[in-house]
């Protein structure tokens, strides 16, 4: 079991309140992404669950119980470092059997479990190296090794992969994911790449300067961001946010349309632009155009599109695709 | 031409730092030769460097005369006492200015250095009194804590400067190991520590090994090191230099030979950190 329950949870370090107030479920078995620009207090939270910082007021619940006084070793969570904080002085199979070695378990069940783990993430033959001797995906298997040797109640990931080329940061993408599918544990991980966030996630929660902007499925936050936050940070490239908005949008402060919910077009359309620059990626087309009485848009179109820079183009947007934003910025819903 | 310019350069710093450390070394060396002369040729005018005739007799009379090997335990003793009892308090006050710094964490390292600027003749009486009344005059016991107290700033600082320079991170995973906090001195940060922890160990030998203020005034025979083993060849009938020069040799060879073994060590252990 796995079910953690924030309950206005509070952070200040010194005089500076990095999370004011937050309420928060993880279901047990769900993999919940903590996604956020840098700064936004993610991994705050996150080492708040671990019991790495304490809470200047809340509570954690993890499985019904508080443990916003419990130390990191008493509340059962195992966490995955952005650096891998591997034991130098140790050789892989001394790492990962590192935390059964705290538990006080016998030799022939840590030799079995770290068998184990080492065959589950292909380290078995690295298992008398020393961390200094492996590459850094290795490195990654080591540190995860380690975390699921324990059989925690809940998994924690802090930005993991941020120190992977991006091939390596793909393939341990889904190799995680496959983790969770099979071990079926609680997982909360932190990143600022809204990539992972929506590949992984069964449910994300976006975060800005210590608050929860909006918690919802990958497509949820997709589709209907709660407000201006959410809609240009989730997505890339980045929704389209036009304010003042153009004539028939009366009541919106701001709109706001996908760049693939752009329809692009030689001779007509709802609004025209001139192509400044266009990103050939092979799978989609990018153009960054300015367009007339509106500003700069950003529209994709699948595959190879037939406009460089220079071109006059006309748009059209989804009527049904278009986000529609109040004066405070929130999703102004039908 | 440019590999012709940096060669010559390369010689002249060499010979340059030959000389600089031949200057240094220079009375440990003429100690040395002295102790193989007779008195009479350690005292000729001028000076001869080589003893013109080599004799082992000073050595002989300075054992017979006074039992060096219970100075060297008692050097041992205190040295290796003190070092220990240092890092046994030091390690766990390091690891709290080091990875739960407070406001006035950089305040208290300042101030205990600060202790160290002080001559120690200004608290030489209450010291003694103290010492007297607990009766630890002329005791290992006594010896030891006071170079332990004298040193520990230092063995502190330096524990304090390794110990900044290793991965919060990796603390905080045995934390999330399970590991509690003895645990976590104990099995991780002290053996990657251990470079730091050996320089500072190093350090703090050689440090207590030369102390002469505290050893000459608070002991008397019983616990005497080697220190006042040399002093008692500043004898009222004046100075015997042969003797004099032999008994320091004798009693400054162990520490010399573990410097010399341990140079890159203490080297390291000295300038680390220095250069981020």
């Amino acid at each position: 079991m796995g079910r953690i329950i924030l309950r206005n949870v509070r952070k200040l370090f010194g005089e500076v309140e990095v999370i004011p107030h937050v309420d928060l479920e993880i279901e047990d078995g769900e993999f919940v992404v903590f996604v956020g620009p840098s700064g936004c207090g993610k991994s705050t939270l996150l080492r708040l669950i671990a019991g790495l910082e304490d809470t200047s007021g809340g509570a954690i619940e993890i499985d019904g119980v508080d443990v916003a006084k419990d130390p990191p070793a008493k509340r059962g969570l195992s966490m995955v470092f952005q650096s891998y904080a591997l034991y130098p002085h140790m050789s892989v199979r001394n790492n990962i059997a590192f935390p059964l070695k705290m538990a006080g378990e016998s030799k022939d069940v840590i030799r079995s479990r770290v068998e184990k783990a080492a065959a589950t993430l292909n380290l078995t033959d690295y298992l008398d190296r020393r961390p200094g001797q492996l590459s850094g995906g290795q490195r990654q298997r080591v540190a995860i090794g380690r975390a699921i040797v324990r059989e925690p109640k809940a998994f924690l990931f802090d930005e993991p992969l941020s120190n992977l080329d991006a091939a390596l940061r793909g393939q341990m993408r889904i190799e995680i994911t496959q983790l969770h599918q099979t071990l079926k544990t609680t997982m909360v991980y932190v990143t600022h790449d809204q990539v992972e966030a929506m590949t992984m996630a069964d449910k994300i929660v976006v975060l800005n300067a210590g608050n929860i902007e909006q918690v919802g499925s990958p497509l949820d936050l997709y589709n209907h961001p709660a407000n201006l936050f959410v809609a240009g940070f989730i997505g890339s490239p980045r929704m389209n946010l036009i304010s003042p908005p153009p004539k028939g949008h009366d009541g919106a402060k701001t709109i706001g349309v996908r760049p693939e919910d752009i329809e692009l077009a030689r001779d007509k359309g709802d609004w025209s632009g001139t192509v400044r620059i266009a990103e050939h990626l092979g799978s989609d087309t990018l153009f960054h155009i300015d367009a007339e009485g509106i500003g700069a848009i950003t529209a994709r179109a699948t595959g190879e599109y037939p406009l460089s820079a220079g071109d006059s183009v006309w748009m059209t947007p989804s009527p049904d695709r278009i986000h529609r934003f109040d004066q405070d910025g929130k999703a102004i819903r039908h | 031409m440019a590999r012709a310019v940096t060669a010559r350069k390369r010689w002249t710093y060499t010979v340059l730092v030959w000389i600089v450390a031949l200057i240094i070394f220079f009375p440990i060396l003429w100690t040395v030769l002295t102790s193989f002369k007779t008195e009479g040729d350690a005292i000729l005018f001028p000076p001869a460097f080589l003893p013109p005739h080599w004799t082992l007799e000073n050595f002989a009379e300075v054992q017979s005369r006074s039992d060096y090997f219970k100075h060297f335990f008692n050097s041992v003793v205190i040295a290796g006492g003190s070092t220990l009892l240092a890092l046994i308090i030091a390690v766990p006050a390091a690891w709290s200015m080091a990875f739960s710094p407070t406001r006035r964490t950089k305040d208290i390292l300042m101030w205990m250095l600060s202790t160290k600027m002080m001559p120690a003749v200004g608290v030489l009486v209450p010291i003694y009194l103290i010492f007297k009344n607990l009766y630890l005059l002329d005791t290992l016991g006594g010896l030891t804590i006071i170079l332990t107290l004298i040193d520990l700033p230092i063995v502190v600082w330096m524990l304090y400067t390794y110990f900044k320079e290793i991965p919060v991170d990796i603390l905080e995973a045995s934390r999330m190991d399970g590991a509690v906090l003895w645990k976590e001195i104990v099995y991780v940060l002290l053996p990657m520590a251990v470079p730091g922890i050996a320089s500072t160990m190093l350090l703090n030998i050689i440090l207590a090994w030369n102390e002469a203020f505290w050893t000459l005034n608070l002991t008397a025979a019983g616990a005497a090191p080697l220190t006042a083993f040399i002093a008692s060849y500043s004898s009222p009938e004046g100075l015997f230099w042969a003797k004099l020069s032999a008994a320091s040799t004798m009693a400054i060879a162990p520490i010399l030979l573990l410097g010399w073994f341990s140079q890159r060590q203490l080297v390291r252990g000295l300038t680390f950190g220095a250069v981020k």
